[in-house]
């Protein structure tokens, strides 16, 4: 199953602000299930790669203590209106999910 | 396709290839196992000697209301940074979340995080030889790691 990226990148000043929301649960394996009582298996995405015109210019790593549906930003040098910004992420069950915007 | 150009065709796809892998160190997953602000520092940078430093500031709410989401934002000024490491420290497991970073980074991270109850919370940022450390206090009224 996919799941959803959302990127904004805008750039300025030879610099572009890129943030983006990707939907996740981001379970921690420590909360339970209210009906059953069995702990939630950990399910959270751990690498985030974000990359400009196909290179790799930042590599996150998550752990479960971001919040759900994870919202990042950071700042890419020498972007500039037209190029591509790429994001891609794994998560520890091995699920992955990318996608790509214009820097407006 | 000539054989000299299929050679250099070669070269440049393995660049490609090998190019993300040299640049990025693999997650140090060890340090998200941590329980500890300083072994989480240790598993991450094999020291947990810090340099406090005003070149980091932490824009974060003095007081979240909800634990499950609380904005981090990381401004630094420190142009050879190569890492940066959000530590909620009185979190279950106090490393958050890490950026590798690279020549393409400006000096602005940002992200939201859980937070289980009220805790200083350490933006450390690796550049060379020395870890950076800054530090602000955020209250906690309703934990977000649930249970």
């Amino acid at each position: 199953m996919a799941r959803k990226i959302k990127i904004r990148a805008k750039a300025k000043d030879g610099k572009a602000a890129v943030k983006f929301l990707m939907k996740h649960p981001m379970e921690t394996g420590l909360r339970k299930d209210k009906k059953t009582g069995e702990k939630i298996p950990a399910h959270f995405i751990t690498d985030v790669n974000v990359a400009l015109n196909g290179t790799n210019v930042m590599t996150a790593y998550l752990g479960p203590g971001v919040s759900q549906d994870p919202y990042l930003s950071a700042e890419v040098m020498g972007a500039s209106k037209g190029d591509t910004i790429t994001v891609a992420w794994v998560d520890n069950m091995g699920e992955q999910a990318s996608a790509d915007a214009r820097v407006k | 396709m000539t054989r000299r150009f299929f050679i250099r065709f070669l070269g440049v796809v393995a660049g490609i290839v090998l190019l993300p892998l040299r640049a990025f160190a693999a997650r140090p997953g060890t340090a998200f196992d941590s329980t500890t602000t300083e072994d989480a520092l240790t598993q991450l940078y094999g020291t947990s000697d810090t340099v406090e430093t005003d070149r980091i500031t932490i824009k974060a709410p003095d007081i979240a209301e909800n634990g499950a989401i609380v904005p981090i934002t990381v401004k630094f000024d420190i142009p050879d940074a190569e890492f940066v490491g959000i530590i909620a420290e009185n979190n279950p497991a106090p490393l958050t979340a890490g950026f590798a970073l690279s020549d393409h980074s400006g000096g602005l991270v940002s992200t939201r995080i859980k937070m289980s109850e009220t805790s200083p919370v350490h933006a450390v940022i690796k550049a060379g030889d020395t870890v950076y450390r800054a530090t602000k206090e955020v209250k906690v009224t309703i934990g977000g790691c649930g249970g």
